[in-house]
């Protein structure tokens, strides 16, 4: 209350210069922070909270609860050693395509004029299918890649091949790719469109009475402002990817070496009882490595942030 | 600057692969050819599955035994994830960018955290610290929602107070002699109204599609029926589920269709999800209130 109206009179001359404030100023600093007491509370009991305790249960023995290490060194091997890898390639990948994808589409609704028709079409479906997932979303490419599946026929029809018989399979790693796109291309569009109204049409015209063409503009202004924010949009994407389960599941009913389904697995109890916390240490390896995504994360927005504000 | 490059231009946005010379009527090839591959993408599968369902499995969906439970479950999960999420986001990101406008990065920071936090590892977490009063309730779902809606609320809710200039507003109506309360209610929520619709729309849509969690926690929300359906009848659940897409599309359609003229009547930004696009004339001047 006291701040608001000292601000309301005149913010620098009573910041910069307040002496009888000091003695108080301890208090108020620490008072301020109650404003987000309630966030706090909210994200340390659902989100912290759980985190701890999975962490917590992956050292310990299933049975016996004593501490141990063998959930860790079971999760480095074998067939779940081939899970991480399996998953963090495919995240890879389907960080990257429809990162690209997705920014040439954000690109071109937003630079289209007269548009608005066209950009509210794009941007709510792009709300609705970055939420879609799961059984629906492997309805759809079932029915449109499987053996008797649509394009399937279409190809067959027009060219006489079998794709299936070429070594496709909708339910491996590649058709989960191609799956995947199908949610990580509208999520793209989404959070790369803040990134594009941070550019400024006025550097665009400054690089013009340069003399500039389009390419020396990407290339020395556009290319560079936008690149950290496409790198962390990258970032998320992988995120994004590396957690999705249901699609997965759905798809291949669960037979495909990825982490998520594994832990989904262990924690259904359709593999072996009693291995509930060999599932929570695949899950902190999972926290972990989205760690190490998310410290890149933060490290390329603050150097976004200097120009995008 | 900003008078020439609205004058230029037309619009805040730059002009695509621009010849200088009448650039305004170009229309690149390339975006309509990006665009048509899209659609061919999004649409085919959905084609192929209408294909599938046939359109007489629609009118069966609404008779099918748990139907109308599961709609019930997740339309009240969905109301009561919105109002909890706008209760504590809205007043909090207000705080944070009028007070602490030094934490805006780490708030960044942590309402990320959701989007890459693997839902199958978050609900395990949950199911195993909750406290039993609250494991018997499927309304653990919409408080566990409300983590997974941060990142969509928060940064909608951070880029339509950005779009204001909050202080100015804030300072002007308190020395009119109004208090907290009718500055918040009065001047400042009016103003983030469309940033608040899409926040709203993204939290919906959502809860809406949400599978994975309601699944483990053994809650029968609508894409849990739609799955558990499949078994009895594979057109109809493939029916269900592309008419859930639709209704929340056209749901989403509508909310932004409406409240984007509401809120350009009052001058204010127009709605896009995820983001609020300042109107045209002042994206330059009220962009930045630092």
């Amino acid at each position: 209350m006291a701040g608001s109206t000292t601000q309301a009179v005149a913010p620098e001359a009573l910041t910069s210069g307040a002496r009888p404030r000091r003695v108080s100023s301890a208090l108020h600093r620490a008072l301020r922070w109650l404003g987000v007491v309630p966030f706090g509370v909210y994200v340390a009991l659902g989100l912290i909270a759980p985190t701890v305790a999975i962490t917590i249960a992956a050292f310990q023995d299933s049975t016996t609860g004593q501490f141990t290490m063998s959930n860790f060194s079971t999760a480095f091997h074998g067939t779940y050693l081939l899970g991480l890898k399996t998953s963090i390639l495919l995240s890879i990948a389907t960080a990257i395509v429809p990162g690209i994808f997705g920014l040439l589409i954000a690109y071109a609704i937003f630079t289209a004029k007269r548009g608005q028709w066209l950009r509210q079409v794009v941007i709510t479906a792009s709300g609705v299918f970055a939420n879609f997932g799961g059984v629906p979303l492997a309805f759809l490419f079932i029915a449109t890649l499987s053996t008797t599946g649509v394009v399937t026929g279409w190809i067959k029809d027009i060219f006489g091949v079998d794709i299936w018989n070429h070594g496709f399979t909708l339910y491996s790693a590649y058709g989960v790719f191609f799956v995947y796109l199908y949610f990580q291309i509208p999520l793209m569009v989404l959070i790369i469109l803040p990134a594009l109204e941070g550019l400024r049409p006025a550097w665009r015209e400054a690089a013009q009475n340069m003399g500039a063409g389009t390419w020396q503009y990407w290339r020395y202004v556009g290319g560079p402002v936008l690149f950290p924010s496409f790198l962390g949009c990258l970032l998320l994407l992988f995120g994004s990817a590396f957690a999705a389960y249901a699609t997965a599941e759905a798809l291949t009913g669960g037979t495909i070496a990825l982490t998520p389904i594994q832990i989904g697995a262990l924690l259904n109890g359709n593999v072996v009882a009693g291995q509930e916390n060999l599932g929570y240490a695949l899950g902190v390896i999972m926290v972990v490595i989205i760690a190490i995504v998310m410290v890149g994360y933060t490290i390329l927005q603050r150097r976004t942030a200097r120009w995008l504000r | 600057m900003a008078a020439v490059a609205d004058v230029e231009a037309g619009a805040q946005a730059p002009a695509p692969i621009a010849r200088p010379a009448g650039r305004r009527r170009s229309y690149p090839v390339w975006r309509w050819v990006i665009l048509l591959l899209a659609g061919l993408y999004f649409v085919i599968p959905l084609y192929a599955a209408l294909r599938f369902a046939g359109l007489k499995a629609f009118p069966d969906i609404f008779k099918q035994a748990g139907f109308a439970d599961a709609i019930e479950l997740s339309l009240r999960l969905a109301v009561i994830t919105t109002i909890l999420t706008l209760v504590l986001m809205v007043p909090t990101t207000i705080y944070v960018h009028l007070r602490l406008p030094q934490i805006r990065r780490t708030m960044e920071g942590i309402t990320i955290l959701p989007i890459v936090i693997p839902p199958i590892v978050l609900i395990i977490g949950v199911l195993k610290v909750a406290p039993g009063f609250l494991l018997s309730t499927p309304y653990l779902l919409a408080l566990v929602y409300v983590i997974l809606a941060m990142p969509f609320a928060y940064r909608s809710l951070d880029a339509g107070l950005r779009a204001v200039d909050l202080k100015t507003l804030t300072e002007a109506s308190n020395s009119l002699g109004a208090g907290w309360p009718t500055t918040l209610w009065r001047v400042v929520l009016p103003n983030i109204r469309t940033a608040m619709l899409s926040a709203t729309v993204l939290t919906v849509a959502l809860v809406l599609g949400e599978f994975t969690m309601a699944s483990l926690a053994l809650y029968v929300t609508f894409p849990v029926w739609i799955v558990q359906f499949e078994q009895n009848s594979g057109p109809v659940s493939v029916a269900a589920s592309l008419l859930a897409l639709f209704v929340t599309w056209l749901l989403l359609m509508v909310i932004v269709t409406v409240g984007g003229q509401g809120a350009r009547k009052r001058g204010g930004a127009q709605v896009s999800l995820f983001t609020v696009t300042p109107p045209r004339e002042t994206s330059h001047t009220t962009g930045e209130p630092e």
